[in-house]
C-alpha cells in the first residue's frame, strides 16, 4: 500500500517537475542546442551524397556519429525526446492555466487590499462619490468589483488569453508538421522537353511516402513538358529566369490545359504542388552498331556540375554485343584552358561539345544492384576510345559509331503532397497573433477606496508603461479638473 | 539614369557615409577620452563637468545623422541600380543592416538620451560597412529566379530590422555587464558616469527584445511561407533555417526567463548576449562558410 502511494506521489512529483517553468526553460535551451549538430554535419534528408562523402573522408568517426543519429538529427530519438518533453511540459503548463483563466474571466477582480498607501501610484483626493469612479472605470472597459466602501477594477485579461493562444497554437503547428510527415508524399521526376509524366509511383525517379499514406492516393494528373526557357545574365552568368510551359490534364485523359511553372510559382492540384527544382541539358546522340543499325537514339539527362552547366553523365547501350557505355561530359559553351582543360564558359548552349570515353563489357544493368543513371562503374570494363564531338560530328569506335545530333533541356519536377501544411500555417498565424496580444497588452488593476479621503492606487502586472497616465486621467475626471 | 551610374553613385554614397561615421567615431572617442582625463580631485569636489565634451558629443551625434542619411542614399541607389529591393546578397544585407542599426540608435538617442552608446554604435557601423565594401562587395546584378518573389521584401526586411534591433540590445546588455563589473568593484569610472543606471539598461534591452521578438517570429514564418512556394517545403532544416530557429528559441528562453522566472540583470544580460550571438553566427558563419539553400550569387 505504501509503495503504491509512494510511486503515485513520485509520479506526481515527476509531473510537477516536468511542468515547472524551470524545466520548460531548460528544455527550451536544450532544444536549441540539440538543433545545432544538424547544421554542422551533412543530413541524409537534404544531402545524402555529402553524407556518403563524409563516411569516405572520416571512416572511423562517421559510424560512431551515425550510431547517435548525427546524420538524421531532426528525426533522431534524442531530438524527438527533447521536443516531445517540451511539448508535454508546455501542455501540462498551459492547460491548467487555461482553465484558471477561463474561470478568472467569469470571476470578479480580487478584493481591494487593506492599505493602498503601500502600493504604486498611490494618490489621495478629496472625498468623491464612488459611483462616479465606477461609471468612469466601466466606461473604460474595466471589470469591476464594487464593495460598499471600495472599487477593485482590472483590465487586460487579453494578455493571458494571448499568451495561452500563442502556446496552444504551437501545438497546432506541431500537429501540422506531424500530419505532413505521416500523410504526405514527396517525389522527383526528371523529364526532357517533350516527355509526358503520369502521376503514378512508377513514373518517379525518387518517391517517398509518409507512414500512413497509401501508394494509390496520388492525385491522377498528367503533365507534358512543352517548352523550357532559361535566361542568364550576360555579365555574371547567373540565371535570371526559368519558364516551364506544360500541358496538364487532371485526371489523365481529360481536357489538356497549358500552364506555366516558375521557380516561385508551382502548379497546384489541391494539396499536391508541382515545383520546378532543377534543370540541365540532355545531349542527343544516335548510336549505330557495326551493321549500321540504330541501337540507341535520343536525349540522356546529364548532371550539371557548376554554374556554367558543365555536365557529366553516362550513355548506356545494353542492346549492343558486347555492351557499350559512354562516360561523358557536356559543355554548353566549350572553352579551353591550359590548366583546367575543357570547360564551359557560359550556361547557354552557344558552342556545344560532347566529350566521352567509350567502355566495352558488361555494364552490370542486369545485376539487380541499383545504379546511378549519371555514372557507370568502369572497374570491370575495357576502355576502347576517347573523343570530343562538335555538333553533327560522328565517330567510329570500331564496335559501331556515335553521332552527336543535338541537345534538349531537362527539368526536375518535384511533386509534393502535404495535407498538414494548412494546419501549420493557421497555427503559425494564431501563434503570432497571440504573441502580439500578450506582449503588447497591459494588464493592470486600479483600486479606489473611501477613507478619510478617497484613495486611489494601481498595479501594473507587466512592465509596459501607461498606468501612470491612466491614473492621472482618473484623478482628473473624479476631481472635475477636466 | 543608367544602372551603372546608379551603382557608382551608391558606392560613392557608401564611401562618404564611412568617412562621416569615422568622424563621428573620432568625435565620440575624444568625448569619452576627455572625460577620462578629467582630474579625479576635481570630480570629488564638484559634479562632473561635461561642458567641454558636450559640444564634441553633439558634433558626434550630428555626424551620425549625416552618416545615416548618406547611407540611406547609398542603399536606395543600390536598389535603383538593380531595379529591385537591395537585399539580394550579403553586401546588400550588410549595408541595409547597418542602416537599420543606425536608425535604431538615432531613435534611442532622441527618445532615451542614449548618446553614451554613440562610440560603440559608430564602431559597429564602421566594422559592418568596412567588411561590406572590402570583403563582401559584389557588382549590382539581377536576382536569381528563387529570389524573385514579393516575399523577398517581406521576409528579408523583417529579418534585417530584427537583426539591427537584436544587435542594439546586445550592445546594451554588454554595456550592462561592463558597468556592473565596475560597480561591483566600487564605483563606475568617470567616463561611464553619464551612462544610465543598471536597472534602466536592463529594462531597455528587455524592451527592445520584447518589441522585436514578434517581428523575428514573423520573419521566420514569412520565410517558411516563401520556402513552401520556392523550394517545395515550408521547413527543411536548412542551416540558415536551423539557426533562425535556434535564435528564436534562445530569445523565447530569454523572455520566459525574464517574465516568468524573473531573471534580471546579469543572468538576463548573459542570456541576451547568447541569443544575439546565435543571430550573428547565423549571419556570418552560415552565409560565408555554410552550405544550404540560402547561399546565392557568391555571397
Amino acid at each position: 500500500m505504501t509503495t503504491l502511494l509512494d510511486s503515485r506521489s513520485f509520479l506526481r512529483w515527476c509531473w510537477r517537475q516536468l511542468t515547472s517553468m524551470r524545466t520548460a526553460l531548460i528544455l527550451l535551451l536544450l532544444l536549441g542546442i540539440a538543433a545545432i549538430p544538424g547544421s554542422l554535419f551533412p543530413q541524409r534528408t537534404q544531402n545524402p551524397l555529402q553524407v556518403k562523402q563524409y563516411f569516405i573522408d572520416n571512416p572511423s568517426l562517421a559510424p560512431w556519429l551515425d550510431r547517435f543519429s548525427f546524420f538524421e538529427v531532426y528525426s533522431s530519438p534524442w531530438f524527438s525526446a527533447v521536443y516531445l518533453l517540451l511539448f508535454i511540459s508546455l501542455i501540462g503548463c498551459v492547460l491548467p492555466r487555461s482553465i484558471e483563466h477561463a474561470k478568472a474571466i467569469g470571476a470578479k477582480p480580487p478584493l481591494t487590499p487593506k492599505y493602498l498607501d503601500r502600493l504604486d501610484h498611490f494618490t489621495e483626493i478629496k472625498k468623491i462619490d464612488l459611483d462616479l469612479a465606477e461609471k468612469y472605470l466601466k466606461r473604460k472597459g474595466f471589470r469591476i468589483r464594487r464593495e460598499t466602501n471600495s472599487i477593485s477594477a482590472e483590465k487586460g485579461y487579453a494578455r493571458e488569453s494571448g499568451n495561452l493562444l500563442f502556446h496552444l497554437s504551437l501545438v497546432l503547428v506541431l500537429i501540422g508538421v506531424g500530419i505532413g510527415s505521416l500523410l504526405g508524399s514527396r517525389g522527383d521526376a526528371i523529364l526532357n522537353v517533350g516527355d509526358r509524366f503520369i502521376n503514378t509511383p512508377t513514373s518517379y525517379d525518387i518517391l517517398g511516402f509518409g507512414k500512413f499514406q497509401a501508394e494509390d492516393s496520388l492525385s491522377p494528373f498528367s503533365i507534358t513538358v512543352k517548352d523550357f526557357q532559361a535566361q542568364y545574365d550576360s555579365v555574371t552568368n547567373a540565371p535570371i529566369d526559368y519558364t516551364l510551359t506544360v500541358s496538364t490534364a487532371n485526371p489523365v485523359g481529360s481536357a489538356e490545359n497549358i500552364k506555366i511553372i516558375k521557380v516561385n510559382k508551382p502548379l497546384a492540384y489541391g494539396n499536391t504542388k508541382i515545383y520546378l527544382q532543377a534543370t540541365g541539358y540532355s545531349p542527343i546522340v544516335i548510336i549505330k552498331d557495326k551493321q549500321g543499325k540504330v541501337v540507341f537514339e535520343g536525349p540522356t539527362p546529364f548532371l550539371p556540375q557548376d554554374s556554367n552547366l558543365s555536365s557529366i553523365g553516362a550513355i548506356k547501350v545494353p542492346d549492343m554485343d558486347p555492351q557499350i557505355g559512354f562516360v561523358g561530359s557536356f559543355l554548353p559553351t566549350a572553352d579551353r584552358d591550359p590548366v583546367r582543360g575543357g570547360f564551359s564558359s557560359y550556361p547557354e548552349v552557344l558552342d556545344p561539345r560532347l566529350l566521352f570515353s567509350i567502355w566495352k563489357g558488361d555494364l552490370g544493368l542486369d545485376s539487380g544492384v541499383p545504379q546511378s543513371v549519371y555514372r557507370i562503374d568502369t572497374s570491370k570494363l575495357e576502355r576502347i576510345g576517347l573523343k570530343a564531338l562538335v555538333l553533327n560530328e560522328s565517330f567510329d569506335f570500331g564496335e559501331g559509331s556515335i553521332t552527336f545530333t543535338g541537345w534538349n533541356s531537362w527539368v526536375n519536377l518535384q511533386i509534393v503532397s502535404d495535407p498538414g501544411k494548412i494546419y501549420a500555417l493557421v497555427g503559425a498565424i494564431l501563434a503570432i497573433s497571440g504573441l502580439l496580444i500578450s506582449l503588447f497588452t497591459r494588464q493592470r488593476r486600479i483600486w479606489v477606496k473611501q477613507g478619510r479621503k478617497t484613495e486611489i492606487a494601481g498595479l501594473s502586472k507587466n512592465e509596459i508603461p501607461g498606468l501612470d497616465e491612466e491614473i492621472r486621467d482618473l484623478v482628473k475626471e473624479l476631481t472635475g479638473e477636466r | 539614369m543608367s544602372d551603372r551610374s546608379a551603382a557608382l553613385l551608391s558606392n560613392n554614397f557608401i564611401y562618404a557615409a564611412i568617412v562621416i561615421y569615422a568622424l563621428a567615431f573620432l568625435a565620440h572617442a575624444v568625448e569619452v577620452a576627455w572625460s577620462v582625463k578629467t582630474p579625479a580631485v576635481l570630480v570629488k569636489k564638484t559634479k562632473l563637468d561635461f561642458s567641454k565634451t558636450e559640444r564634441l558629443g553633439r558634433l558626434g551625434s550630428a555626424f551620425m545623422v549625416i552618416g545615416t542619411l548618406l547611407l540611406l542614399a547609398g542603399v536606395i541607389f543600390r536598389g535603383i541600380s538593380a531595379d529591385r529591393v537591395p537585399w539580394g546578397n550579403m553586401y546588400e544585407f550588410s549595408i541595409t543592416g547597418a542602416l537599420v542599426f543606425s536608425i535604431a540608435y538615432l531613435y534611442a538617442l532622441k527618445k532615451y538620451q542614449m548618446r553614451w552608446l554613440g562610440l560603440p554604435a559608430a564602431i559597429a557601423i564602421l566594422l559592418t560597412l568596412g567588411t561590406a565594401v572590402t570583403l563582401l562587395y559584389r557588382p549590382s546584378a539581377p536576382l536569381v529566379p528563387a529570389l524573385k518573389s514579393p516575399w523577398l521584401v517581406i521576409h528579408v526586411s523583417a529579418a534585417i530590422i530584427s537583426g539591427g534591433v537584436f544587435l542594439l540590445a546586445n550592445f546594451i546588455a554588454a554595456t550592462y555587464l561592463i558597468l556592473d563589473r565596475y560597480e561591483q568593484k566600487g564605483a563606475r569610472p568617470i567616463w561611464m558616469q553619464k551612462f544610465p543606471t543598471l536597472e534602466s539598461l536592463d529594462n531597455f534591452s528587455y524592451r527592445l527584445i520584447a518589441l522585436v521578438f514578434p517581428l523575428w517570429t514573423f520573419s521566420v514564418i514569412a520565410g517558411a511561407i516563401w520556402a513552401e512556394a520556392a523550394w517545395g517545403r515550408y521547413w527543411g532544416w536548412d542551416p540558415k533555417e536551423t539557426w533562425a530557429f535556434i535564435t528564436w528559441v534562445a530569445y523565447a528562453a530569454y523572455l520566459h526567463a525574464r517574465v516568468t522566472i524573473g531573471w534580471r540583470g546579469r543572468k538576463a544580460a548573459w542570456l541576451c548576449l547568447l541569443a544575439g550571438s546565435t543571430f550573428l553566427f547565423n549571419y556570418v558563419y552560415i552565409n560565408v562558410w555554410g552550405t544550404g539553400k540560402h547561399t546565392y550569387s557568391g555571397l
